[in-house]
């Protein structure tokens, strides 16, 4: 319902007396969003993993065993069983019921996939607004930083902050997010600087506001919908770069069940027990499609100029 | 008769319902002819030039009413037909020149390329009509010029530019979409100075979509002013100017700040503003703006009728001929 | 003789386009290039020129957004430009400005009551309990509805935004106000409806305003005084009647000429300029005015006309008055 107003604001006090409700922006996207069939599909896998991820967690947390096998047991005397109705994905090399370690290994990617990205997004931001707010010789240097990381392909630099800090999940979390920075700070940076020129960024400087809060408040909220498109593509990368990590023997060490390591170890069978490759390689796929068609939805969804239509 | 538009409706649909943006407008343009379209945001003036030259864009469609070009109906021609017509007897001059130059090509290149495709020219006769039309809009040293890009250009001269587009293959019906509103005063005196220097050379009818009621009372030969889709009222310039029938016509001109007004009161307002066009008041779409709207023009919707040559759409002059209104 | 609120002495800004290797500028864009008048506590002075004449630019150097290249700028009576930038900050609240596209100057994440609260909030003017009810009488004095106070900005049209970034330059209640182009993004019968508003908030509040515009007509209605730019310079100041009265400037008068009459029967006799403004990268010598004037001289090519007092109030820089 549209109220209708006139230019005499006397008859529109008299009209409305109540208070309108601010239209929720979350609200406005997630309408958006709706439409989108790939995104809900997105978001409805990522729910899902995210469930069997916080599922299997807290069971461990509670010392409980909820998976139909301990995923890191291993018994020799099982080893390369087919998929069968007691081991839906077959068991690995060691006799390890596939099925079990694969959901384990949800909870890690996600883990990883979240923390890393979290890792790289914090300074991207802070990196690329500052170099976007402070302009000349600071952004210089901050961006020729940057991109002197872009020009080395991620995973080698990733290989090689490992090489430094040494192998473990909590190093890997730390290389995948810092090859990812110079990623968000250009794309902050660029974006700051397009919305910075606005008109409200000026009257908020005339109205006396410090750089600081000129920034958080009104240079930031404009620029959040890209920052956040970004991040969910992101988690997919991220996602990607544990289980290549993995797969080259760098990431989570053994037994703990991880996606890429689990490829890793399995690739000398690839012609004996096939489906040691394929249930894992499954699960990155589904998992990293996941995050980029909701990535795509959003950026959709929080585009003003689709939404109109 | 160069162009007759016959009742024509241009609808946008879209999510939230249908949007008659021109609604059921029917008008002619003579040869040799200027005639200015006024009206201000959303009274489907650009909407209705769009139609015409069939350059509209999804949702809009055109749904109703014929365009007849010398008693032919563009609607019915094929595709190839149609754009054999325009561009080569219907040309089209924008607001923005920069956006519809293309930024990579050299002014010369654009020019020549419809020339040669609606003249049959040779690429050495082309590049002479080309130097030939750009020294006729006044661009200086043309021939030099004629090799720059778009974005060398100032403002007046993409404006320029334009024109010698558009008027490259002699067109006989110009549609002008807002020509000077992008540029400054001076600027603006110039291109309009050129609208009228080229129609006297080359005949043309002028079709002037503007909001700016100056520049219709300095260029056009006849006016149509649109409010939300609808005429409004139509009338040659001096008597639209000096005997304004339509309150939102008197209003509109009231309201103007005029150069040659010394006196220091407020200036005149037409009050409340433009209906959203999804929500349209049920009789004349100005009644909750208007200070002589009556019970009747809530309720329903007013008829252009023709008083002298001078057509209106108000009840106002129904009451005067002492005619029931109704028709 | 009045008081004088704001004193703008030989003002300049100007940008570096280019520079070579070492750093050193080699082309320099003079927006601003010596610019002197004052605003009379009360007054709305008119500021009018074509784009790119710089007008804009001085209006954000008054209100901090740009620091200027040289010159000096005193608001009652204190030379802003010496001060740093907290200091400055502290004058904020007493110079406002309203901007010229109602669409980019309210931030879209923010609801039109918050945008209008805001300032209030980060001078501390008021405390907080009493902050919505200034912010529901702000509304009103520029013709809003209070409940509309929890909407955001791209459910209202043109010309609301612009009544809602009037209200947010009256928030602070600032004693000058820089309206740079305010009406000319809106519909011809909205304009009529933000000028008559806004010269009701002056009279109200007793502001002072620097009204620029690219129109002389729409300065008219609103200035008390006005002043003429062409390429970074002020070619002419006079009050309103005498300048549009008796306009001097050759520039002045082609400029008053190229406005449509609204009137068929009354086709002025019009003065068009040849050719383009000249870019200000590589302003003309001598007058800038002089590759454009069709009273150019010899004199004019060589040598920059002052500003001098042809009769009270009314100053004229052109070497026709010499």
């Amino acid at each position: 319902m549209e109220p209708t107003y006139s230019s005499n604001p006397d008859e529109n006090l008299q009209a409305a007396e109540y208070v309108e409700k601010p239209e929720s922006q979350l609200k406005v996207m997630w309408e958006t969003l709706r439409l989108n069939k790939a995104a809900v599909a997105g978001l409805f896998i990522i729910g899902i993993l995210a469930l069997i991820a916080l599922t299997v967690w807290l069971s461990e947390l509670m010392g409980k065993q909820i998976l139909p096998y301990d995923p890191n047991y291993a018994d020799m005397t099982k080893s390369f069983i087919k998929p069968n109705a007691q081991h839906w994905f077959g068991t690995d090399q060691l006799g390890r019921d596939m099925f079990s370690r694969i959901l384990d290994g949800t909870k890690i990617s996600l883990f990883v996939g979240v923390t890393a990205v979290a890792i790289s997004l914090t300074i991207g931001v802070i990196f690329g607004a500052i170099a976007a707010y402070r302009g000349g010789k600071t952004d210089t240097v901050i961006m020729r930083l940057m991109d002197m990381m872009l020009a080395i392909p991620s995973i080698l630099l990733a290989i090689a902050f490992m090489a430094a800090l040494g192998k473990g999940l909590d190093k890997a979390i730390i290389a995948i997010g810092l090859v990812s920075i110079p990623e968000y700070a250009r794309i902050v940076r660029g974006s700051i600087l397009s919305v910075k020129e606005n008109d409200y960024v000026h009257a908020a400087k005339i109205m006396g506001n410090k750089t600081r809060r000129i920034i958080y408040k009104h240079i930031l909220p404009n620029v959040i919908s890209v920052i956040v498109v970004r991040a969910t593509l992101g988690i997919s990368s991220a996602v990607l770069d544990t289980a290549a990590l993995g797969f080259l023997g760098l990431g989570v060490q053994p037994p703990f069940a991880e996606w890429g390591d689990m490829l890793g170890r399995a690739r000398g069978f690839i012609f004996s027990a096939p489906y040691t490759l394929i249930f894992p390689g499954i699960a990155i796929t589904i998992t990293v499609l996941a995050f980029n068609l909701l990535g795509d939805g959003l950026r959709d969804a929080l585009d003003p100029k689709s939404r109109i239509k | 008769m160069l162009l007759e538009v016959k009742n024509l409706t241009t609808e946008f649909k879209l999510k939230r319902g249908i949007v008659k943006a021109v609604d059921d407008i029917s008008f002619t343009i003579d040869k040799g002819e200027i005639l200015a379209i006024v009206g201000e945001s959303g009274s489907g003036k650009s909407v209705t030039s769009l139609s015409i030259m069939g350059l509209l864009q999804n949702p809009g469609r055109v749904t109703g009413g014929q365009i007849l070009y010398k008693s032919q109906d563009l609607n019915k021609l094929s595709r190839k037909e149609q754009q054999k017509l325009r561009g080569n007897q219907i040309s089209m001059i924008f607001q923005e020149p920069m956006t519809s130059l293309n930024p990579v090509w050299r002014i010369k290149d654009q020019i020549m390329e419809s020339i040669m495709l609606h003249m049959k020219l040779s690429k050495k006769e082309a590049l002479a009509r080309t130097i030939e039309m750009l020294e006729t809009v006044g661009i200086p040293s043309a021939a030099q010029r004629a090799n720059d890009y778009p974005h060398q250009m100032s403002g007046g001269m993409r404006q320029r530019v334009m024109t010698a587009m558009a008027l490259a293959c002699e067109p006989e019906l110009l549609i002008a979409d807002e020509p000077t509103t992008a540029l400054d005063v001076t600027i603006q005196a110039q291109i309009l100075e050129l609208l009228y220097r080229m129609r006297e050379k080359f005949h043309m009818a002028v079709m002037l979509i503007t909001h700016d009621l100056g520049v219709v009372s300095e260029a056009a030969d006849r006016v149509i002013v649109m409010y939300c889709g609808k005429i409004m009222e139509e009338a040659d310039v001096r008597s639209l100017f000096n005997h304004p029938l339509h309150p939102y016509t008197i209003g509109l001109l009231k309201s103007i700040p005029q150069i040659d007004n010394d006196s220091d009161e407020p200036l005149y307002m037409i009050k409340g503003m433009v209906p959203n066009p999804l929500n349209m008041p049920k009789g004349c779409p100005f009644s909750d703006r208007c200070e002589q709207s009556m019970e009747r023009c809530t309720q329903e919707m007013p008829q252009l009728r023709e008083i002298d040559g001078h057509k209106v759409r108000c009840f106002l002059y129904d009451a005067k001929e002492g005619g029931s209104g109704k028709q | 003789m009045s008081e004088v609120l704001m004193d703008i002495q030989d003002l300049a800004k100007h940008f570096v386009v280019d520079t070579n290797f070492f750093g050193k500028p080699v082309s320099v864009l003079k927006a601003v290039d010596g610019v002197s008048f004052s605003i009379n506590k009360g007054e709305a002075f008119g500021l009018v020129g074509e784009s790119g004449c710089g007008k804009t630019t001085l209006g954000k150097i008054l209100v901090n957004l740009y620091s200027p290249t040289s010159g000096k700028l005193f608001f009652e009576g204190k030379d802003l430009t010496v001060l740093n930038e907290g200091q400055r900050r502290l004058y904020c609240k007493d110079i406002q400005m309203i901007f010229q596209d109602p669409y980019a100057s309210l931030n879209p994440k923010m609801t039109v009551g918050d945008i209008i609260a805001e300032p209030i909030l980060i001078n501390g003017l008021l405390p907080k309990n009493q902050v919505e009810e200034r912010v529901i009488y702000l509304l009103n004095c520029v013709g809003l509805a209070r409940h509309q106070r929890n909407r955001y900005p791209h459910e209202f049209s043109g010309g609301q935004r612009q009544r809602v970034g009037i209200a947010r330059a009256l928030a602070v209640e600032p004693k000058i106000i820089v309206c740079d182009e305010p009406v000319s993004a809106l519909d011809v019968s909205i304009q009529a409806q933000v000028l008559n508003l806004l010269g009701d908030l002056k009279e109200e509040f007793g502001l002072t305003y620097l009204f620029i515009a690219h129109g002389l007509n729409v300065v008219k209605h609103i200035s008390d005084r006005v002043g003429v730019m062409y390429l970074g310079k002020l070619v002419e100041i006079a009050p309103k009647k005498e300048l549009y009265a008796n306009p001097q400037h050759p520039y002045t008068q082609a400029l008053l000429s190229a406005i449509p009459v609204i009137n068929p029967e009354k086709k002025m006799e019009r003065i068009i300029l040849e050719g383009d403004v000249p870019s200000p990268i590589n302003p003309p010598a001598g007058c800038r005015f002089s590759s454009r004037c069709f009273k150019v001289q010899e004199s004019c090519k060589l040598q920059e006309a002052k500003l001098k007092e042809v009769s009270p109030g009314h100053f004229v820089a052109c070497h026709l008055f010499d």
